[in-house]
């Protein structure tokens, strides 16, 4: 899996730790790092509270001359962007490489971001695999850049390398590096006094970045000779998708692929001397299309998702693809077949999250008017029927925060629903506001043991210090319950939230049993 | 010479699991192997689909073109008839008879397999009964990939040496049974072709 390639190039690279929260399409990385460190007793793995914290700790490895790596998904970096942009102005020392996964086409996201735009805004370096074997050797080329320039470097993967396998061929190991302090604390020291020279060094090695990029064999321009019409340009996997439907076309055109950024710019420039027309293909948002086209018009006409030649929104195809490219579409043997009902995931049966909804709805039947903020995890599944018990899903944490501001606007009664492990996440700290302000509203936090919905991992803290945490933000031990979610209490825990809603200031409801996937999961880790 | 496989079926059926056995036969007859899998959100009881590409040639990416597909091998039989048209104007769909209903408006089980059957080249298998026949419905995609074995690239011998070689830690009796599970399969699938 590409996924399982990037672990495999950080081992081989002497990775000393790794850090991460759990996040489709980035988990399996870290699942096999787990596995690699029970085996061999290194390096060190953890799963951390969220992927800010994951980052930090990584940077902490880099500070004392060790390599480290950090895996989140791409809305995870929204969470860790304060540590990822000021870490490209410290003087990072032991290598440091941020794998993040993208997932253009939302399989399982709220959102496609293009991570690329975080690198390019923190003007770092940033690799781009396009297949698997390159996810291993750009991880292993990552250190020694970050190591060389002193930044982070970004891996940039996206669902479908992340989560496809493929043969992976693997070479030499490096040992570890040793301990070996940064020498100069000022370099690590983002006083304004430090950071307006560390920042000019960032702004000075930038060239040397570019000529890195234009020297690079994973940035390779082939230029045909024949055909002086359309040139190519594709980064990352659309390469695959390009040289599927080439064998189709009259003659080959010119090809620029990237796969390392900054954008290497000469060579771009070398394909456009030879082209009346550029089709980019990249898979994300348009980044290097939007670089090569400009505001100011040029004779060189740019093609790609701007232009509408390629969908803007969604995952590429091959399909895509070769629209763009201008192949006649094939004929279609079988139709599709439309009149089929859709199947949509759903709770598993007999997940504990059922139960808590059947019993929040059943409390709030009572109300003509309510609110329910609901946040990320198997549970934002209840939005569907035949809970409809949501209202809300948006990011790691948010239910709190809305749910005060609901309450602060005058609604009631107002519920936030969010499960244990995004609320260690994300949902402490919006938990303190409502704490101080003594908020009327009524928080369910669904204890399931788990990080269900990534493959049930276990959560940082176990489930028996999730009350005793609640209760040492100084919510009311009185408006604070802890109730067991299965069937047969589905009537008790209606009763306990309904009390609770009538109750005009901040409440807390725990419904607790363990994911079914979890219970799995941990007999699966007892046998072996 | 390429083949390639559309895997569908409901998230958790395993239907990555028979894509992992051809995929690993596949690579030990030599082949080059690419296959896309789901995992997250679309694993819960939904619709799920993953790609499985065999090559003697390098392969460029893992998702295959609509209607290029050589087999549709679904475990379930409404999933067959959703990604029915990604079949190759040549290609065969296999797929398990029993439904999988967990959604409130599943179709007559009837008419999904009339409709099924009307496609030009449709090839179904009861896939847990045959695999409680073999000793357990467990092995439910060992009849789904001896389904499939006839059609794929992959030699006959390598399915057993493979299917020894993984189960083998699990002890014989489990070897047995997954390898009577993968032979009703494969007969399954033979007597209907012919
Ligand atoms: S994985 Fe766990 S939390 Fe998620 S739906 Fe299944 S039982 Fe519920």
């Amino acid at each position: 899996m590409g996924d399982e390639a990037v672990a495999l190039g950080a081992v081989h690279a002497g990775l000393t730790a790794a850090y991460a929260y759990p996040g489709t399409p980035a988990t399996e990385t870290f699942e096999f790092l787990l596995g690699y460190s029970k085996r061999h007793g290194h390096p060190v793995a953890s799963w951390c509270a969220n992927e800010k914290t994951a980052y930090e700790q990584a940077l902490g490895v880099s500070m004392v001359g060790r390599r480290s790596l950090v895996v989140m998904k791409h809305v995870g970096l929204n969470v860790a962007a304060d540590p990822f942009i000021n870490s490209a102005i410290v003087s990072v020392h032991g290598g440091l490489v941020l794998a993040v996964a993208d997932d253009p086409g939302m399989h399982s996201s709220q959102n496609e971001q293009d991570s690329r735009f975080y690198a390019d805004f923190a003007r770092i370096v940033c690799f781009e695999p396009a297949d698997q074997q390159e996810a291993y050797e750009m991880t292993r080329q990552a250190f020694e850049v970050s190591e060389r320039y002193e930044i982070p470097v970004m891996l940039r993967l996206v669902t479908r390398l992340a989560h496809s396998r493929s043969i992976v061929y693997a070479y030499q190991e490096e040992a570890e590096k040793p301990l070996d302090k940064a020498r100069d604390p000022a370099s690590w020291t983002l006083l304004p006094s430090h950071a307006r020279g560390l920042w000019r060094r960032l702004l000075e090695v930038q060239p040397e970045l570019v000529a890195l990029a234009e020297e690079s064999p994973h940035n390779r321009l082939t230029l045909s000779d024949h055909d002086r019409g359309l040139g190519i340009i594709t980064t990352g996997i659309a390469r695959g998708y390009f040289l599927e439907n080439l064998p189709e076309l009259d003659s080959s055109p010119s090809h620029l692929h990237i796969g390392v950024y900054p954008i290497p710019v000469a060579k771009v420039r070398a394909l456009a001397e030879q082209c009346d027309r550029i089709l980019v293909l990249e898979e994300g948002y348009p980044l290097v299309e939007r670089q090569l086209r400009g505001l100011l018009p040029t004779p060189l006409l740019v093609q790609g998702k701007e232009s509408g030649d390629v969908p803007l929104a969604g995952e590429l195809t091959p399909d895509a693809v070769r629209q763009a490219l201008g192949l006649p579409c094939r004929p279609i043997s079988v139709p599709a077949v439309e009149d089929l009902p859709p199947r949509p995931p759903q709770l598993c049966p007999g997940c504990p999250h059922r139960d808590s909804y059947n019993a929040l709805n059943e409390a709030l039947g009572d109300y003509e008017l309510s609110i329910v903020n609901a946040d990320i995890g198997c549970y934002t599944l209840g939005a569907a029927p035949p809970f409809q018990a949501i209202e809300s899903c948006v990011c790691m944490g948010a239910a709190i925060g809305m749910a005060k501001g609901a309450a602060d606007a005058g609604l009631h009664p107002v519920v936030a629903v969010i499960g244990d492990s995004t609320f260690l996440h994300s949902g402490v700290t919006p938990l303190m506001d409502a704490v101080a302000a003594d908020c009327d509203m009524t928080l369910m936090i669904l204890d399931n043991e788990a990080i269900g919905m990534t493959g049930a991992q276990h959560t940082v803290l176990s489930s028996s210090r999730l009350e005793p945490l609640v209760l040492g933000l100084g919510v009311d031990p009185d408006h604070c319950h802890v109730v067991e979610a299965r069937p047969a209490n589905v009537q008790k825990l209606a009763d306990v939230l309904r009390h609770e809603l009538e109750h005009h200031g901040l409440s807390v409801v725990i419904p607790v049993r363990e994911c079914i996937e979890h219970v799995k999961r941990r007999r699966k880790e007892a046998k072996a | 010479m390429k083949y390639d496989v559309v895997l569908a079926g409901v998230g958790g059926q395993g239907v990555l699991s028979v894509g992992l056995v051809l995929a690993t036969c596949a690579r030990a007859d030599g082949f080059e192997v690419k296959m896309s899998e789901v995992h997250g959100m679309a694993q819960r009881g939904g619709s799920v689909n993953a790609t499985l590409r065999i090559s003697d040639a390098p392969i460029h990416g893992c998702l295959i073109p609509q209607g290029t597909a050589d087999l549709v091998l679904a475990t379930e039989p409404l999933e067959a008839l959703r990604y029915a048209s990604e079949l190759a104007p040549t290609g065969t769909l296999i797929t398990s008879t029993e439904p999988h209903r967990n959604i409130p408006d599943y179709p007559p089980i009837e008419d999904l397999l009339r409709r099924i059957l009307a496609l030009p080249r449709a090839i179904t298998v009861e896939a847990r009964r045959l695999a409680s026949q073999a000793g357990s419905t467990k092995a439910v995609n060992l009849v789904m990939a001896g389904a499939a074995s006839s059609l794929v690239p992959i030699r006959p011998s390598t399915f057993e040496t493979q299917i020894r070689r993984v189960f083998g830690t699990k002890g014989d009796r489990i070897v047995e049974i997954n390898l009577a599970a993968f032979e009703l399969g494969r007969e399954a699938a033979q007597c209907v072709a012919a």
